[in-house]
């Protein structure tokens, strides 16, 4: 088994899914918190790449972006991961994000992409505007959600 | 969709006439079973369409439309710079210069069978394929911008492919006015590897025979016969266009207010295109042009040293080599007079008839070829333009099948390998490192090809001229 880095934060496993769109799909994330929901949706855009449980978190990238409302932090926050994911040719198992008035810095563990072994199905080419959502449901739980061009 | 508010021209015409807050007509090529099996987002994406500034004759939806970002996929749009147009980077969309090449190789179909095997595995070796695979290139930032200005032309000065090549690419493998300066570096990092790459996706590299002829005399100048055997290539302008793309449409959705654009979906994001941005994008989105004719020409040499080393009988010749996801600077007949416009074509292929003085000297008589995908396991159709001075759709036509299933819907419905399987025993071979990304793109989760080209005919679009059956398909 390998060893997770000691910075690794102990945190649940975050609630994501992705959904069907036309030629493309969606990715949506939950959480407590904006940061949370924000974290989950970094989990199902690995997911639409390739089986997350493929996934090992070896490597960490640090990641900022900021943005004027939350919705716009979202996409940055997307496409920051797809060119991280594009430029390092990495696949990304944990994210850890903080979140201060619509700045985002984030911890992305990962691992170097290897195709035998990932078989990634598809490369994100970006998110897109459609569908992209940033809402607290009455209860206050967050979700967070676009679709991305494959 | 259901029929209502389209007004039916013809069997294969529909049209929605102009109310406010439309500026033109929208008006939809495709007969009533493909109209009505289409998703209602397609009338609402085409009549915002009809809303933006400086839109000349209509929008335009193809055969194939299907929902899209802003623009429906199978859009065609044309604007006018003197009346106030604009160009949109969602009417682009992020794969710009996306397009398919079509190669001859003087084989038939029996001198290729016994190779079928060999040359399947070779290819899934040596043409880079699928997600995190690099190409053989590794361009600094400098080189980079000698290919977003040469484009194929780059390409074949340094060795990837011959001079006739670029006879028979759009634009003679050249897009000008392309400013590589307006690429943003994010996008400049993403390309550094990946010319020569095929990406993933519906993208793919397939050895085909031609199954039917359907204009013997219009076969015969394309050198097309029963039999023969060709390859085609559909990918586009990789990490580069697609960062182009996404950089462009955020600049542009935060300038919409500072133009006066009040945009009913945030994907139409467009500028005027005598703005500083407007003009920007459009040297940008020539600049991934060009990235993308050159990725398919290096793309072409890599299948060329296949085929020598494998099969060297073959002769690799260029039939034609066309973009569906773009942006051109056009003359058209409007109202009886020439007017010079920004055409987009989202998800639709340039169709000029015989006589259009940009189809390449040796195809004139019969029109440029118009050369569209269908799903690996079916068939692809070259078609030629039936109309010299573009009358229809601003000289435009389908591009694919289109998709009738989701990515998540096929992925759980189908198995790879078991896709892999059933088409080989139907003598098709598929090399994919992906058995999920084969999955996606089954067969089955896409429309019926046939009946899109058949409604493409049908409305005088472009005249079909040969069905292509798949052999061997190397799959991103």
């Amino acid at each position: 088994m390998h060893r997770q880095p000691e910075t690794m934060p102990a945190i649940a496993e975050p609630h994501w899914e992705v959904y069907a769109h036309g030629a493309d799909v969606g990715i949506r994330g939950f959480g407590a918190g904006l940061a949370e929901a924000f974290e989950a949706v970094g989990l199902a855009l690995t997911s639409v790449v390739c089986e997350l449980s493929r996934v090992q978190a070896s490597h960490a990238v640090e990641v900022h972006c900021a943005a004027r409302e939350p919705e716009a932090l979202l996409f940055e926050w997307v496409n920051a991961i797809v060119y991280e994911m594009a430029i390092r040719r990495m696949l990304f198992r944990r994210y850890r994000v903080a979140i201060v008035d619509c700045e985002l810095t984030a911890s992305l563990w990962g691992e170097a992409l290897d195709p035998q072994r990932h078989e990634p199905a598809v490369e994100v080419k970006g998110a897109t505007y459609t569908d992209l959502r940033v809402q607290q449901d009455d209860s206050g739980r967050w979700s967070a959600q676009c679709i991305v061009d494959v | 969709m259901d029929l209502d508010g389209w007004e039916r021209v013809s069997a294969t015409e529909w049209r929605i006439a102009p109310r406010a807050p439309m500026r033109v007509a929208a008006v939809l090529y495709a007969d009533e079973a493909l109209l009505r099996a289409m998703d209602e987002k397609v009338r609402q994406q085409l009549v915002n369409v009809t809303r933006l500034p400086g839109i000349v004759e209509a929008a335009y939806a193809m055969p194939d439309a299907h929902w899209g970002y802003g623009f429906p996929i199978g859009g065609v749009a044309a604007f006018d710079a003197d009346a106030g147009g604009v160009v949109s980077a969602g009417g682009v969309g992020f794969d710009i210069s996306c397009g398919v090449r079509t190669v001859l190789t003087a084989l038939r179909r029996p001198q290729f069978e016994p190779h079928q095997l060999a040359l399947a595995n070779e290819l899934a070796r040596a043409i880079p394929a699928g997600m995190g695979r690099g190409g053989y290139l590794h361009l600094d930032d400098a080189q980079l911008g000698e290919v977003l200005t040469g484009g194929a032309r780059w390409a074949v000065e340094h060795g990837y492919g011959e001079p006739a090549d670029l006879l028979r690419i759009e634009d003679g493998g050249q897009v000008l006015h392309a400013k590589p300066a307006c690429v943003s570096p994010r996008a400049y990092a993403r390309m550094r590897d990946q010319l020569g790459t095929l990406g993933s996706g519906n993208h793919y590299l397939e050895i085909q025979a031609v199954s039917e002829i359907y204009r013997p005399e219009v076969a015969e100048i394309l050198e097309l016969h029963r039999d023969d055997v060709v390859v085609s290539i559909h990918c586009g302008s990789r990490g580069l266009g697609h960062q182009i793309g996404t950089d462009y449409l955020q600049e542009m959705v935060h300038a919409a207010p500072s133009f006066g654009l009040q945009l009913p979906d945030r994907e139409l994001a467009c500028a005027p295109i005598r703005s500083d941005l407007g003009q920007r994008y459009l040297g940008a989105m020539r600049a991934a042009s060009n990235c993308a004719l050159a990725n398919r020409q290096v793309l072409t040499h890599l299948l060329r040293e296949v085929f020598s080393r494998l099969l060297p009988a073959a002769t690799l010749r260029v039939l034609y080599d066309v973009s569906h996801n773009i942006c051109k600077e056009e003359t058209h007949q409007v109202d009886g007079a020439p007017r010079r416009l920004f055409v987009h074509r989202k998800g639709a292929t340039r169709a000029f008839g015989p006589g259009h003085a940009d189809v390449p000297d040796a195809l004139r008589t019969v029109g440029q070829p118009v050369l569209i995908g269908g799903s690996m396991g079916t068939g692809s159709f070259v078609l030629v333009g039936a109309h010299a001075d573009g009358a229809r759709a601003f000289g435009s036509a389908c591009h694919g099948a289109g998709r009738s299933m989701s990515r998540t819907g096929a992925a759980k419905r189908w198995s790879g390998r078991q896709i892999v399987a059933q088409l080989a025993e139907r003598g098709i071979l598929i090399r994919s490192p992906s058995m999920r990304g084969v999955a996606e793109e089954a067969p089955e989760a896409y429309k019926s090809i046939d009946q899109v080209v058949d409604a493409a005919e049908a409305a005088q679009l472009a005249h079909k001229v040969a069905r292509l059956e798949p052999l061997v398909c190397i799959k991103g």
